[in-house]
């Protein structure tokens, strides 16, 4: 057992979980999906630089090594906008269930609630 | 310099016409002509250089890495081609301004001919192949709107759209070919592959290429079989069929053969392909253009007739065809946008132009009938007239062509070609304007504003002129004929008596066939009748239909709607993909020396495994699920602390603090539970594919993280400092080795959350609206806004800034920096709508979030601007130490101003996307909440309190 094997089973777990609840048939189980999906992506790319411990890319005349700083820039930027990207799914999820009544990802799910039929009633 | 002015002032032209339509039909067919006449005064500026023998060229790199340069060049060829297209597009502009009444929007139609223009001048100008295919698929797009432009008309839209489907496919093709062309002579510079002629001949390559380069100039050429899109093309407004479809755009594609004539000419392949195809055009042609009662497409098909002449002559490969076919090109120019012209004045003048309801013209209306007649009798090949002199030498060349071990096949079928020709212009001509004067036209023909008329006159000059004195045209013609053939040419001369050769005898029995062929109409009639006569255009719509059906086939089995069948697709395509490639790799694992494991770290590996699966069961409880997944993010910023990365710990953290926020709000207003779904096969089938895909990805991360490597990364670390002026590395790879990069991400960002706040900012209307006003939030603290929280978040939050201020300052040489201080920041703001509520938050915001998305934005593109100042390239940082007193040493690095426009961008986009899900929540009804002293909850923003009320008192 090793660390190199803690990571990679953790990555594929969450890819796994990710990927087994991007494919369910609501949108809240589909955001859960994409989240986790996101935290085994940004694992992934930032592993492509290798495991080291105190080591930080932070230049220092004590210093003798450093870990690969260039896979932590590109996961820094990835944590933000796969935010961004959360935010919009979140959103497009939110006002598809506000315009439709139905939280499905399916177009056939698109069904009516009985607001109508409470409207109705209210404007009476 | 000079030629790529040429070729752009049309396309400058085309942005006026529909502005200065303001100023009258004169002003803008006068300002549409200014920029014709000013690229032909430009280009004829350059011609004593091309008769020097000079080839005047210009060019800049474009994109370099693929060989597009932005380069042109001028040979006689070019000249010649260039000369026709603004000369006469002209004289096509002085005769719209009178064709075109003021029912129809002339700023549009001249923007569109200018744009069409510019593009045909682009073709005869360009030296690099590449790009000369950008010009010409502009003019198959320019020709689609001209042929559309009476959009009300079915037809018009019609040939518009098959004008587009047959020249467009032909593009395509033609981009292939050209992409091979270059391939082989291994440059995309015209220039050089002229001079490879050798090269591209012996390569294997050379079959395909020609095939397909011949596809894109038969189809704009309207060769047989893709002749048939020409004639409905004449759907048209004249002056556009007068242009496009006689003296330029169908020529493209003889241009085009003769453009690369020197490379692709002179092979047996060669022969054995243009020739018959040009030979059988325009034998096809002339037959079909006889039988023709509207003028315009008995024009179109003998223009299709004209075309298959040019091509053949190509087809010969000899020098001498080459002149003749140069020499053609000019005369059918000169005949053929006059007799289309002719007609349109016809059309304009007795509102028909079916050649039934007309005759007698010559005596109602003089002056076109004279040169309409001028320019028939040329288009027949009479004698004193061009056309006579181009067909004559045609007949010459082709009366010594031997095809497939036959000498009189060429000579006798090219004979007849020019009978037919006979034939249909005399039918022309007698038919439309000799004969008794009729009483039934469907208006009183008279001649024409002289504007209108004078356009055909200048035309029909050369006709004369040439025709007479064929010398005159003789030096045109050498230089033309040289640049086609890439060098010397036998000697030659243009000539009306060349003593009595095979060809004199061949044009007289061509002109005596084609008056007795037009005499013995009616039984040539019949005979078409009783032959089977495919209709083009059934054929072509049918195979229109079946292709959309196909499509339509397909997208309803495709697209079904749900998101669940998209994904699992996508996925299991993914994982199809790298299952394949699974198995033909090596698995072991790599030498790298392990790093030993310690309890905390087996600890989190629990916990995340733990977590997942968890989310994975229990995911019904979205709460839950949202908790666990928290738990997840926690260990997974905990592991980027251990494994030395501080500062995606911090950013990590961060985010997830905001994304839990997010979902919170999100999880208010949606359900709060997932129905159970059905099926165990699907959760088996996902599952599988799920557990595949995982064991995939931790095999290729395990596989990685055993190996040794050498990265790009010790120049950022070496160059950190000294180039970047920061000791943080991360930092100043986001800043400034990538800060490219990260300028396009947080332009993503802002540009997510503005999309965020178009789709909120509209939901308290309509059915969003009603179902916010009728949901119930059934449990709420019964403290909604607890003291003890007010205070502390609004004593934290100076306290908050100042660390964020601090991280940002920092980042440069520390853990740090805009993305995670614009984090911070928003927590802060964020913890304020938490405690005190989204009313009182928002009434105290003074910056609006969309004003810090642009600004950072803006900041960051002006800090990047900036180098360009110091001649350096976009985004290059600088830096410098400030010494101030008191404070002392300062160092300053213009990275700071491109982080401060992160730093805003982030701070912007996130409060907009969190206060814009708060907003909406405030229009859900909620149970009275206690009075408390701290609670600042105020009517809901808007405006609209009294309605809400009404509505709640109708539903209660």
């Amino acid at each position: 057992m090793s660390m190199e094997f803690l990571l990679a089973s953790a990555i594929g777990a969450l890819t796994a979980g990710g990927i087994y609840m991007t494919l369910r048939a609501r949108t809240f189980p589909v955001i859960i999906g994409l989240a986790l999906l996101s935290y085994a992506v940004n694992l992934f790319l930032f592993s492509m630089g290798r495991l080291t411990i105190d080591k930080p890319p932070i230049i220092d005349p004590s210093a003798t090594d450093y870990t690969d700083p260039l896979p932590q820039a590109l996961v820094l930027t990835a944590i933000v906008i796969s935010f961004g990207m959360t935010a919009l799914i979140v959103v497009l999820a939110l006002r598809s269930f506000l315009e439709t009544g139905s939280d499905g990802v399916a177009m056939d799910d698109v069904g009516e609630d009985g607001l109508e039929a409470r409207d109705g009633k209210a404007r009476q | 310099m000079k030629l790529a002015l040429i070729t752009l002032l049309p396309f400058l032209g085309a942005v006026f016409p529909v502005f200065s339509i303001r100023y009258g039909r004169n002003a803008c067919a006068a300002l549409a002509g200014a920029f014709t006449l000013a690229a032909l005064v430009l280009l004829l500026g350059e011609a004593p250089a091309v008769y020097r023998g000079e080839v005047p060229a210009w060019g800049v790199d474009w994109l370099a890495p693929v060989g597009l340069r932005f380069s042109f060049f001028l040979d006689g060829l070019g000249l010649f081609f260039a000369t026709l297209i603004l000369g006469i597009g002209l004289l096509i502009i002085l005769y719209a301004r009178f064709y075109l009444d003021s029912r129809n929007p002339m700023g549009v139609f001249y923007t569109y001919l200018l744009l069409f223009q510019g593009a045909m001048v682009g073709i005869a100008l360009s030296n690099n192949v590449l790009m000369m295919l950008v010009f010409w698929e502009l003019t198959s797009l320019s020709s689609f709107l001209l042929i559309g432009y009476w959009r009300h008309l079915p037809e018009a839209r019609q040939g518009a759209r098959m004008a587009l489907a047959v020249t467009g496919g032909g593009g395509l093709c033609l981009i292939a070919g050209m992409l091979l062309l270059g391939h082989i002579a291994g440059s995309y510079e015209l220039g050089e592959i002229l001079a490879r002629g050798e090269v591209v001949k012996a390569s294997p390559l050379y079959a395909p290429a020609l095939v397909l380069i011949l596809l894109g100039a038969f189809t704009k050429s309207a060769q047989f079989p893709f002749h048939f899109w020409l004639p409905h093309a004449m759907a048209a407004p004249t002056p556009v069929s007068a242009y496009l479809h006689s003296a330029t755009m169908v020529k493209a594609g003889v241009f085009l053969l003769a453009r690369l004539w020197p490379v692709l000419a002179g092979t047996d392949m060669w022969f054995m392909v243009v020739t018959p195809a040009g030979l059988v055009t325009m034998l096809v042609g002339a037959w079909i253009a006889i039988f023709k009662d509207d003028l315009k497409a008995l024009l179109a098909f003998s223009t299709v007739s004209h075309l298959g002449l040019m091509v053949m002559l190509l087809g010969f490969g000899t020098h001498m065809a080459a002149v003749a076919c140069a020499f053609h090109i000019l005369n059918h120019a000169t005949f053929k946008a006059p007799l289309f012209m002719s007609a349109g004045i016809v059309d304009h003048e007795a509102h028909t132009r079916d050649i039934r309801r007309l005759g007698g013209l010559v005596t109602l209306m003089p002056i076109t009938a004279t040169l309409a007649l001028i320019a028939a009798a040329s288009m027949a090949g009479i004698p004193l007239l061009n056309g006579f002199l181009s067909k004559e030498m045609m007949l010459e060349e082709a009366s010594h062509t031997v095809f497939a071990g036959t000498t009189w096949l060429v000579p006798v079928l090219a004979t007849l070609g020019a009978l037919l020709s006979v034939a249909y212009s005399a039918r022309f001509a007698v038919r439309t304007f000799l004969g008794p004067v009729r009483h039934d036209y469907p208006h009183h023909p008279h001649d024409p504003p002289f504007g209108m008329w004078l356009p055909v006159a200048v035309l029909v000059v050369p006709v004369i002129a040439i025709g007479i004195l064929p010398m005159l045209a003789e030096p045109v013609i050498t230089r033309t004929a040289m640049a086609i053939v890439g060098g010397p040419l036998p000697e030659f001369h243009l000539a009306l008596w060349h003593g009595l050769t095979p060809a004199l005898f061949m044009s007289l029995v061509a002109i005596a066939g084609g008056a007795a062929l037009f005499a013995a109409f009616d039984p040539a009639d019949r005979l078409r009748r009783s032959l089977p006569r495919p209709e083009a255009k059934r054929l072509f719509d049918s195979v229109i239909d079946a292709l959309v059906a196909v499509c339509r086939r397909f997208i309803d089995a495709s697209h079904t709607g749900s998101l669940q069948a998209y994904a699992g697709a996508t996925i299991a395509a993914v994982v199809t993909v790298g299952l394949v490639a699974f198995f033909d790799a090596p698995h072991a694992a790599g030498e790298r020396t392990p790093m030993p494991v310690n309890a905390t770290a087996i600890l989190a590996w629990i916990l995340v495994l733990g977590a997942t699966l968890a989310v994975i069961t229990c995911h019904a409880n979205r709460l839950l699920a949202l908790v666990l997944t928290s738990v997840i993010g926690l260990v997974v910023s905990l592991s980027f602390l251990t494994l030395s990365a501080p500062d995606l710990a911090l950013t990590q953290i961060s985010v997830e603090v905001v994304t839990t926020i997010l979902l919170l709000l999100a999880l208010n207003l949606l359900p709060k539970q997932t129905a159970p779904e059905k099926g165990l096969g699907i959760h088996l089938r996902d599952g599988a594919v799920a557990i595949v895909a995982g064991l995939g990805i931790a095999g290729i991360a395990y596989a990685v993280m055993t190996r040794d490597f050498s990265t790009i990364s010790d120049f950022h670390i070496a160059q950190s400092k000294p180039g970047g002026g920061g000791t943080n590395v991360v930092n100043v790879t986001l800043v400034d080795f990538r800060g490219y990069d990260t300028f396009g991400e947080i332009i993503v960002l802002g540009i997510a959350a503005l999309t965020i706040f178009a789709l909120l900012d509209n939901a308290l209307r309509g059915a969003a609206a009603r179902r916010l006003d009728a949901m119930r939030q059934g449990e709420e603290a019964k403290d909604a806004h607890p003291l003890i929280l007010v205070v502390a978040t609004r004593v934290l939050l100076p306290l908050a800034l100042t660390v964020a201020v601090y991280i940002f300052l920092r980042g440069h040489n520390q853990p740090g920096g805009g993305f995670i201080a614009g984090l911070i920041v928003s927590i802060a703001f964020i913890m304020q709508y938490i405690a005190s509520g989204y009313a009182f938050a928002a009434e105290r915001a003074r910056v609006n979030a969309q004003a810090l998305i642009g600004a950072g934005v803006i900041i960051a593109g002006l800090t990047g601007i900036g180098s360009w100042f110091f001649d350096a390239p976009f985004l290059t940082s600088t830096f410098g130490h400030l010494h101030l007193p008191v404070i002392g040493d300062v160092e300053l690095a213009s990275a700071m101003g491109f982080d401060t426009g992160v730093f805003l961008t982030v701070i912007g986009a996130v409060m907009l996307s969190l206060s814009q899900i708060a907003r909406v929540e405030q229009r859900a009804e909620r149970e009275p909440v206690p009075e408390g002293p701290m609670d600042n909850r105020p009517q809901p923003v808007g405006g609209d309190a009294p309605a809400l009320t009404a509505t709640q008192g109708a539903a209660k």
